[in-house]
């Protein structure tokens, strides 16, 4: 086998799965932090409950989401060498940022959190989980701002002499409007992951009726739902905007989601399409007519640019200097990839507003479904979030750096097959593994439920031979 | 500045990176290599972990830190180095997730068997990278086989058993024993007896031991791959401090034998970047060409950045870690932790049988 497919092979497996944790850890951060808030102000013993149990599945996410994040930073210079040394000068300057400024930021202030409880004044316990919050929300945009630059690298030049890519303005790369509708978009599905998950696990609480939870469980599912649904609709005002720039910046992309073979103008927008995987010769597709131009350009009649033509501009672009056989990427996998992350996206909000619906007012529903859709509702986040970004950097191919390095010469030249099979098995079953535990831990912690009786962690503070409230 | 001023001073900051891991995750390897050996019973044990339980992951950043400074600064020697050292890496990765995960999931659950796998990859996840890291340093003063491949890179041409040469092994176990020594140290500063006793004891014996790995590792180094004299300068303050730690130790003050560990690990570590200067990685025949910093860098504009960036943020992570130290300052004892074979999130047969086991446990003793 080739080392440059293993490589990738290992680069998607190790991502999707890291991207597994990152969005719960994100949004749930500010939702405990703003259960913990309500607390404070109200001293209503149910927001206790909340920042406590929930906290709880915050921190068994947190933990995966941290050990898997070391590997990312690694496998860089381990497989992509090559990628690394040519772009480093660029790519690595907001990983180093986000290291220094985020990373300590969000490790120190959670371990204060955790382990605060009984050490701190309650404000500035307070104060901690919030700058964990602000420090998950920062490393987002840095690192996403290095990804912005893959899909549209700007502020460089290159250099002939060391043969590498150079960063001319630290700005434009920060602050390029790809990184910043990337950030939105992504904040916002890290909302909609943690409402989903809030509301779910809230609508099972109430559906079980479990003892001293229903309280809270109401509490937390009208927070659940509520952000679930709002983050919903940002989604798609930041998938919208997304998809303009994307148009501007890498219509094939664009081209790709749609497996829009031939230049359309107005071009429609198929729902779904039976045929060849790749949507070549559809049998059957369920079209909404001119959307696809609206969604690309704004304007219902608008010119989308179709695969074919595309292909033939970039052969005639960058033939000359990469010479790769095609332009084109994966096909089923981005016409897919798109259409499950808006559809399973659109069923976690609605299975949010739906629960909550039926929970309304006091009532307790004892619909089998309700709770089948209860437990399944925070999956679906997590699935939108996958086909999200394996549409995205597949829809790149076959560029690691859209329009200056083929992906193909990011490989490590130095490293052979064998090692990175090696490293692709060990760490997928590893992984595997973890994903067991880490499961089978917030499974348990959901079925225990809120604490029944809460005392106010800050009331016997000063006891020098008190018991410890927070221990390993 | 010039180009030369900034390479010299990311030079510097790395080494500065390597300084904080070394000094904060070095303890805490330690002390993960010595959970079952100093924590004889299980509150013991919990006692331990919860004295690790808030810096750990605060302290791990410093090696995130220290890669991340690496590929802005030296992407050169980042893409080298991560891609050459492949399978110590591979280890090292997976070392860092076990140990990671088990401190955070290991007293979810009372079960007994549960809390010995966790046990386990808690010592083995703190055993490889304080072993490694060692090696890896070791092969880089005494340099490797690398060449240019004449299109702005360097690639590594040795293989994984290259690097398992006897200089670096005892690169290896340098690291690993002055961790463990740093470990007990921090153990004894932050229990209360008879575990700190315990501690100090051991750190004393573990202290004598490091010592004599530790100078046959640094005066290997400054006779056979220095070149220089002033590196002299940090080893002998590294094996100065080492021997006032193993004093203070002796005499129970605990705080100066943590300080004067703290001080022989920045020595060592500027030693050994002192002796690699001006390479990044050094080839192992000094008569061919390795790569040296001037190589290995970034731009003139990235490193202007980047030293602004590290300037105004240093002192801030700085300060926020050091009052975390100063927050749980207080010594963990055993006695107060209230239930330790309890699991935070057992099922309530298992906490009645955990209760059971507990009350069974206190009337025998």
């Amino acid at each position: 086998m080739d080392p440059l497919d293993i490589a990738r092979w290992q680069f998607g497996i190790t991502t999707v799965y890291h991207f597994l944790f990152v969005p719960i850890t994100i949004g749930m951060a500010f939702l405990v932090a703003g259960l913990q808030t309500a607390w404070v102000r109200t001293g209503n013993d149910k927001y206790l409950q909340a920042t406590k149990f929930f906290g709880k599945l915050f921190l068994i996410n947190f933990a995966m989401g941290v050990v898997t994040g070391i590997v990312q930073e690694f496998q860089f210079g381990m497989n992509w060498s090559n990628y690394s040394r040519y772009v480093g000068d660029i790519f690595g300057a907001p990983l180093a940022v986000e290291a220094l400024l985020t990373f300590f930021l969000e490790s120190t202030f959670l371990g204060l959190w955790i382990f605060g409880w009984d050490r701190l004044p309650k404000k500035v316990h307070l104060l901690t989980i919030w700058l964990a919050a602000v420090g998950t929300a920062m490393s987002a945009y840095m690192i996403l701002a290095a990804n912005a630059w893959m899909q549209h690298p700007v502020g460089y030049v290159f250099d002939p002499e060391k043969n590498r890519a150079q960063m001319t303005s630290f700005t434009e790369v920060l602050f390029q409007n790809t990184a910043v509708i990337a950030w939105l978009h992504t904040i916002s599905a890290a909302f909609l992951t943690a409402g989903a998950l809030m509301a779910g696990v809230s609508l099972w609480l109430i559906m079980r009726r479990k003892s001293g939870a229903e309280a809270m469980a109401r509490a937390t599912l009208k927070v659940g739902a509520v952000v679930a649904v709002v983050a919903a609709a940002a989604l798609g005002i930041t998938g919208d905007q997304d998809a303009k720039i994307m148009v501007q910046q890498q219509p094939m992309k664009m081209a790709a989601a749609e497996a829009l073979y031939e230049t359309a103008q107005p071009a429609p927008f198929s729902l779904f399409t039976i045929g060849t995987l790749d949507g070549s010769e559809p049998i059957f597709s369920l079209e909404v007519p001119n959307a696809l131009s609206f969604l690309a350009t704004g304007t219902f009649d608008g010119r989308v640019e179709g695969i074919d033509n595309l292909e033939q501009q970039y052969q005639e672009q960058y033939g000359p200097q990469f010479d790769l056989e095609s332009y084109t990427p994966n096909i089923p996998v981005t016409y897919w990839g798109f259409r499950l992350m808006i559809g399973f996206g659109m069923l976690a909000a609605l299975f949010a507003a739906v629960g909550w619906w039926a929970a309304r007012r006091g009532r307790t529903p004892e619909s089998k479904w309700l709770v089948r859709m209860a437990i399944i509702a925070p999956l679906m986040p997590l699935l939108a979030n996958s086909a999200g970004w394996i549409f995205t950097e597949m829809g790149r191919q076959p560029w690691i750096v859209f329009g200056l390095m083929p992906t193909a010469e990011g490989v490590s030249p130095g490293v052979g097959a064998a090692e990175v099979l090696t490293s692709l098995v060990v760490f997928t079953l590893i992984y595997g593994a973890l994903a067991v535990v880490e499961v089978g831990l917030l499974l348990r912690a959901i079925r225990q439920g809120p604490p029944e009786v809460v005392v106010d962690p800050f009331a016997d503070h000063g006891d020098p031979d008190r018991e410890l409230t927070v221990t390993y | 500045m010039s180009l030369e001023t900034l390479q010299i001073i990311w030079f510097g900051l790395i080494a500065v990176l390597w300084i904080g891991y070394f000094v904060l995750e070095g303890f805490d390897y330690g002390v993960g290599i010595l959970l079952p050996v100093l924590g004889r019973t299980e509150r013991e044990k919990r006692a331990l972990l919860t004295t690790l339980g808030p810096v750990w992951d605060g302290n791990e950043v410093w090696l995130l830190t220290a890669g991340g400074a690496t590929f802005a600064a030296f992407p050169t020697w980042y893409a080298t180095m991560f891609s050459g050292f492949y399978l110590p890496l591979l280890l090292i990765l997976v070392a860092l997730i076990l140990r990671g995960v088990s401190f955070e999931y290991r007293s979810k659950r009372s079960d007994p068997q549960w809390r010995r796998r966790f046990d386990a990859m808690i010592v083995i996840g703190s055993f490889v990278p304080a072993l490694l890291w060692g090696v890896a340093f070791g092969n880089l003063v005494r340099g490797v086989t690398v060449q240019a491949d004449g299109q702005g890179g360097w690639i590594y041409t040795g293989g994984f058993l290259d690097l398992l040469n006897p200089y670096s092994l005892i690169g290896g176990l340098t690291t690993l024993t002055l961790f463990l020594t740093h470990g007990a140290v921090f153990v004894a500063l932050k229990t209360t007896n008879p575990l700190r006793d315990r501690a100090q004891q051991l750190a004393v014996r573990l202290g004598l031991v490091a010592a004599v790995v530790a100078v046959v590792f640094l005066v290997w180094s400054q006779l056979a791959y220095s070149g220089k004299t002033w590196t002299w300068i940090p080893v002998l303050i590294a094996a100065v401090s080492w021997l006032a730690g193993i004093a203070a130790n002796f005499r129970g003050r605990e705080g100066w034998a943590f300080i004067f560990n703290s001080v022989t690990l920045a020595a060592a570590v500027s030693a050994l970047f002192g002796m690699l200067y001006p390479y990044v990685m050094p080839n192992v025949d000094r008569a061919l060409p390795g790569m040296t910093i001037a190589d290995a860098s970034s731009s003139e504009y990235t490193l202007t950045i980047m030293t602004w960036v590290a300037l105004l943020l240093t002192p801030v992570v700085l300060a926020y870690q050091a009052w975390t130290y100063w927050v749980f300052r207080q010594r963990v004892d055993p006695k107060h932790i209230v239930d330790p074979y309890a699991g935070s999130l057992d099922t309530p047969a298992e906490a009645a049988e955990t209760g059971a086991r507990a009350r069974e446990a206190a009337g025998s003793s």
